[in-house]
């Protein structure tokens, strides 16, 4: 099976802090890290490898420091890396990323199945991956917990639904975004980390990609960002005082007023 | 470059550079310019006390003319012939901004013998509904939807769609903006229109919650969005409302590339934190993944569900379909019970519009007593407990 | 912790080591201790991620470190659970005599499972009455034929029914004293070699101590290591390499314990502020800062040392342990004041620390035994100067 694993590097969100006096997000210090959904389509890839063989390649669209992030992957035991960069690529929204990433896919080539994270954790979009499918011309399914099998041409997997999961038959070649119920993804091996440490990893241009500028980057981009801002807080409430029984006493008599309780 | 930076006005105060969002901006031998991380959100030029910078937008207008775009549609998704919550959440907003816009609100609807259903889209709101009847529209099939969807877009020509931000908006949405070429905003918790340009301005979470950005699609049509779930107020029911069902039929010769081989529900009672009216979350300040059956007890004598923050539910002490969140789920309950959870954004976001939230939680200075209606500093594992038998008393 | 100057790999291995312990055996560690399960799961992430074959030559499959690659890789073990990885660790101890003394062929058919982490290894020297004095071995190995045939039995023996390679000490020549015993590889599922219950124990409770229990056992000669009689100098040179390792496993055990210490310190609200904001608390963490920091300095330079490849270093191997181990014990005992009735209590993981870092002062020689050590090669040294 060719398989090609999609991956962003991101800021690590949970570290991120606002500065309370300019409202602005204070990055200094916050960690890249490959977005954490895309760890779980990674391992995904392997073991499809490993039941399946095959090979698995990573994809990444980023500045030139994301490569950082296809060798940390790459330790995991991918088989080949590949990094999309260029000026014309920066400001894109998940349109303009759909097309370059599908370009990527074409120019691997052979590709039966493309795996992507339900969403990167910065932009929490979840639109890349139906995007990059529609963009090859390929079906899609989203939120996949469980891969059954790959057989016949097709395979059989489940997607995660809010009330449960469905079990879905799909032809190849074709996209999943995964969730982290499908696996627990392993760490690293010491020789896969040193192997990774010296792999070739090629990077492609636009002009690699053979993409017209007017579908990369901001150009390709139909939606922008007017403004960014802070999200109001809820204002703060009251401590309560006195014993613990004090305190629920006026808890139930509050909670009772409300007819919810 | 698409940030310009005039060196002559640049005074390199680095008002920029603390203001960039992203820490993008820095200043280079006098002069402030943007790196790699740019996003091209235009807060440098906001900030800049001297107009210096210039976001230079190359965006071709031609996109789409929008003058040939109206109405507003509504995706309204069904599992099992019924309307899902959400879609009764997007007819109320999508309502205000066709009233706003002066034009109509439509739902599209596809399904098997929904033709009731249909009539009741038309009871919440819509001023028509699109109809797609066949049986082989039963449950989601992305081709199928997508195609149609589609070919009714081109035909009708929209301004703006809505969509719910759920696992099948979130896969059809993609697939038909991308077809279309025109931009979607993903998860959006705010919908206005610009009085001005008469945009949709999409407002929308980032960054697990730590920021909100506001979007626009200026020169593409129709303007998508998926819209988060229990965010948006629904729409009220008014069966005298009229309307008309449009019956469409279905696009020939879609080829079928995926087919759902079985449905099966499994969420729990207790599970259901999104329609509950009380939700008792717990979080790593439980401390064991047992003591959550002090969270279901509490629950139980209120009738409520369990939530997790997802600290616990990284822990693995409680299944993902219970988390609160920025990546779980959105809740809005009558009250809210935080116990144990220190209030990160990316759980705050997810339930700050609860009407009552009480948090519990040893250290005072955590974040969630800024958020708390009603705090109780103290041990969660004493505190829930004699919770539990106070309002089991007054229940009797 | 300073800057130790290591090369890239070794920090690799370090950084990999530490997310193995935070990642996977810390949720584990609590569970692991009340059950007393071996850790098979937590070996076979320990394997996939290459840490059994770090201190391996690479032509076995190894990564070509030493005793400090091992070393790092038990203190960030031991930083979550030192049952967890003194099991790790008792394999190297049972493969470094066959790495010390193998001919090629030995090293050839058992190293490379042994680096994979496919197949654990176990040292087997102790007996009832023979523990600081190893000359008190009873166990027996008589030469019939194309074999050696073992009776005896080993006693507290760590990976003992969970390993599949063991080396084996037994006396070939009563007679001859302490020269007059013999090392043998003995593979687990040999005719007539069983093992005992599993023991209960104070502290690392994750790892499996068993007896091997030889009865008219055939090993065959070519399953001898060096040559007979040399069995006490394999014992003797596989520890004197070791110790470290106890080192090391006792300064993750004190890391452990002060990071936990220092952070429940932060957390922790008496009189209104933190228990940090008070010097009777500060003191006590300082105190564990300096000594776990001058127990990592000593292990990291007598490791070193030895791989540097200088002869001589019974002594040093000898008193890092005694200084580790001593260290861990204080530390751990000192976290538990720190975290005061808490401490105590087994839904905090210091009291755990504790149990497990006693073994420390005990295991591959008493510190007793090690100060005796220490002593005579002293009083050598300082016989031989003018």
């Amino acid at each position: 099976m060719n398989i090609v694993v999609c991956i962003k590097q991101v800021p690590d969100t949970t570290e991120v802090k606002i500065n309370p006096q300019t409202n602005t997000l204070m990055r200094e210090g916050v960690p890249s890290i490959i977005n954490p959904f895309d760890m779980y389509a990674i391992e995904e890839g392997l073991r499809l490898r490993e039941r399946f063989g095959g090979r698995v390649t990573l994809l990444t669209m980023g500045p030139p420091q994301a490569k950082d992030a296809l060798r940390e992957a790459l330790g995991l035991g991918a088989d080949a890396a590949v990094l999309l960069s260029d000026r014309a690529f920066a400001g894109a929204d998940t349109l303009a990323t759909s097309t370059t990433l599908a370009k990527g896919v074409e120019k691997v080539g052979n590709v039966d199945l493309v795996i992507c994270g339900k969403q990167a954790a910065d932009g929490d979009t979840a639109q890349v991956g139906p995007g990059t499918a529609e963009r090859l011309g390929w079906p899609h399914t989203s939120f996949v917990r469980k891969i059954h099998e790959v057989a016949g041409g097709s395979i059989k997997l489940e997607r995660m639904t809010e009330t449960g999961y469905e079990v879905v038959e799909m032809r190849l070649p074709a996209v999943i975004t995964v969730v982290k119920e499908i696996n627990e993804p392993r760490l690293p091996s010491l020789k896969g980390q040193i192997r990774a440490k010296s792999a070739e990893i090629p990077a492609w241009t636009a002009a690699d990609l053979g993409a017209t500028p007017e579908q990369l980057g901001l150009s390709g981009s139909p939606t922008q960002v007017v403004r960014i801002f802070t999200p109001e807080r809820r204002s703060g409430g009251k401590i309560l005082e006195g014993s613990l029984a004090e305190q629920l006493d006026f808890l139930v008599a509050r909670l009772r007023e409300t007819k919810a309780v | 470059m698409p940030i310009l930076v005039s060196s002559d006005k640049c005074t390199a105060c680095e008002a920029c550079v603390s203001g960039c969002p992203f820490g993008a901006m820095q200043v280079v031998s006098g002069t402030a310019a943007a790196g790699d991380g740019c996003t091209l959100c235009g807060a440098c030029v906001d900030v800049c006390p001297v107009g210096a910078i210039e976001l230079q937008v190359e965006r071709k207008a031609a996109g789409t003319s929008a003058g040939d775009y109206r109405d507003v549609w509504v995706f309204a998704e069904q599992r099992g012939g019924r309307a899902a919550g959400v879609v009764l959440e997007l007819l109320g907003e999508g309502r205000k901004l066709a009233d706003q816009l002066g034009e109509k609100l439509c739902a599209v609807l596809f399904g098997d013998k929904v033709e009731q259903t249909a009539r009741e889209l038309l009871a919440f709101g819509a001023d028509t509904v699109y109809l797609f009847e066949d049986p082989s529209l039963a449950n989601y099939q992305d081709d199928l939807y997508a195609s149609a969807m589609t070919e009714l877009v081109r035909a009708e020509k929209p301004g703006i769609i809505l969509l719910g931000a759920t696992s099948i908006g979130r896969s059809l949405g993609p697939r038909v903006a991308t077809r279309l070429g025109t931009g979607l905003t993903a998860d959006c918790t705010g919908l206005a229109i610009d009085p001005e340009k008469k945009n949709l301005l999409q407002t929308r979470p980032a960054f697990g919650g730590n920021i909100m950005a506001t979007i626009v699609c200026p020169n593409h049509r129709p303007q998508m969005a998926t819209v988060r779930p229990k965010v948006m107020a629904r729409a009220k029911r008014d069966d005298s409302r009229h309307g008309e069902i449009v019956r469409k039929a279905l696009p020939k010769g879609v080829d079928l590339r995926t087919r759902v081989l079985e449905v099966v529900d499994e969420l729990s009672e207790t599970a259901n934190i999104a329609e509950a009216d009380v939700i008792v979350s717990g979080g790593r300040g439980m401390g064991d993944p047992k003591n959550f059956s002090l969270l279901e007890k509490l629950a139980k004598v209120l009738g409520g569900a369990v939530g997790a923050s997802r600290a616990a539910v990284d822990a693995g002490w409680y299944p993902y379909s219970h988390q609160v969140g920025q990546t779980g789920k959105t809740v809005n309950p009558k009250i809210y019970f935080a116990c144990g959870i220190s209030g990160a954004v990316q759980h705050l976001v997810g339930m700050q519009s609860s009407e009552i939230i009480i948090a519990i939680n040893e250290n005072p200075e955590a974040p969630i007593f800024k958020v708390a209606t009603y705090g109780i500093v103290g041990d969660v594992l004493e505190v829930v407990p004699a919770l539990t038998e106070a309002f089991r008393r007054v229940r009797g | 912790m300073m800057e130790y100057f290591l090369t890239e790999e070794q920090k690799m291995i370090k950084d990999l080591a530490r997310r193995v312990a935070d990642e996977r055996i810390a949720p584990a560690a609590a569970e692991l201790d009340e059950k007393e399960e071996f850790p098979w799961e937590l070996m076979k992430v320990c394997a996939e991620s290459d840490l059994f074959g770090v201190y391996m030559p690479e032509e076995y499959g190894g990564l070509g470190g030493g005793v400090l690659e091992q070393a790092l890789v038990v203190e960030e073990l031991s930083r979550a659970c030192a049952g967890v990885a003194v099991s790790y660790a008792a394999s190297g101890l049972g493969a470094f005599p066959i790495l010390l003394f193998g001919t090629d062929a030995q090293k050839k058919k058992y190293l490379p499972d042994i680096a994979s982490g496919k197949k654990l290894a176990a040292f087997g020297l102790t007996e009832a009455n023979a523990g600081s004095d190893a000359g008190g071995i009873e166990t027996t190995a008589v030469l019939d034929g194309d074999s050696y045939v073992l009776n005896g039995t080993k006693q507290w023996i760590t990976n003992g029914g969970e390993a599949e390679v063991y080396t084996v000490i037994a006396m070939t020549d009563k007679k001859k004293g302490s020269r007059g015993a013999t090392a043998f590889i003995v593979e687990k599922g040999t005719p007539g070699f069983t093992f005992g219950k599993k023991e209960k124990k104070l502290g690392i409770r994750a790892s499996a101590t068993r007896e091997l229990v030889f009865h008219n056992c055939r090993v065959p000669k070519e399953n001898v290591l060096a040559r007979e009689g040399m069995g006490f100098i394999v014992a003797m040179k596989t520890l004197d390499r070791t110790r470290p390792g106890i080192g090391a496993q006792a300064v993750g055990i004190a890391q452990g314990a002060l990071d936990a210490a220092a952070k429940y310190a932060r957390q922790r609200h008496q009189f209104g502020q933190p228990i940090s904001s008070f010097q009777a608390i500060q003191h006590m963490l300082a105190d564990m800062a300096i000594q776990v920091e001058a127990a990592r300095a000593f292990v990291y330079a007598v490791a070193k040392s030895i791989d540097s490849g200088v002869k001589e270093f019974s002594k040093e191997s000898a008193m890092v342990k005694v200084f580790a181990s001593d260290v861990a014990v204080k530390v751990t005992l000192d976290a538990i004041q720190v975290f005061g009735g808490y401490g105590y209590m087994r839904d905090y993981p210091v009291e755990k620390m504790l149990r497990d870092a006693k073994i420390t002062q005990i295991y591959e020689g008493t510190n007793q035994i090690q100060r005796n050590v220490i002593a005579l090669e002293l009083i050598k040294e300082y016989a031989g100067r003018k």
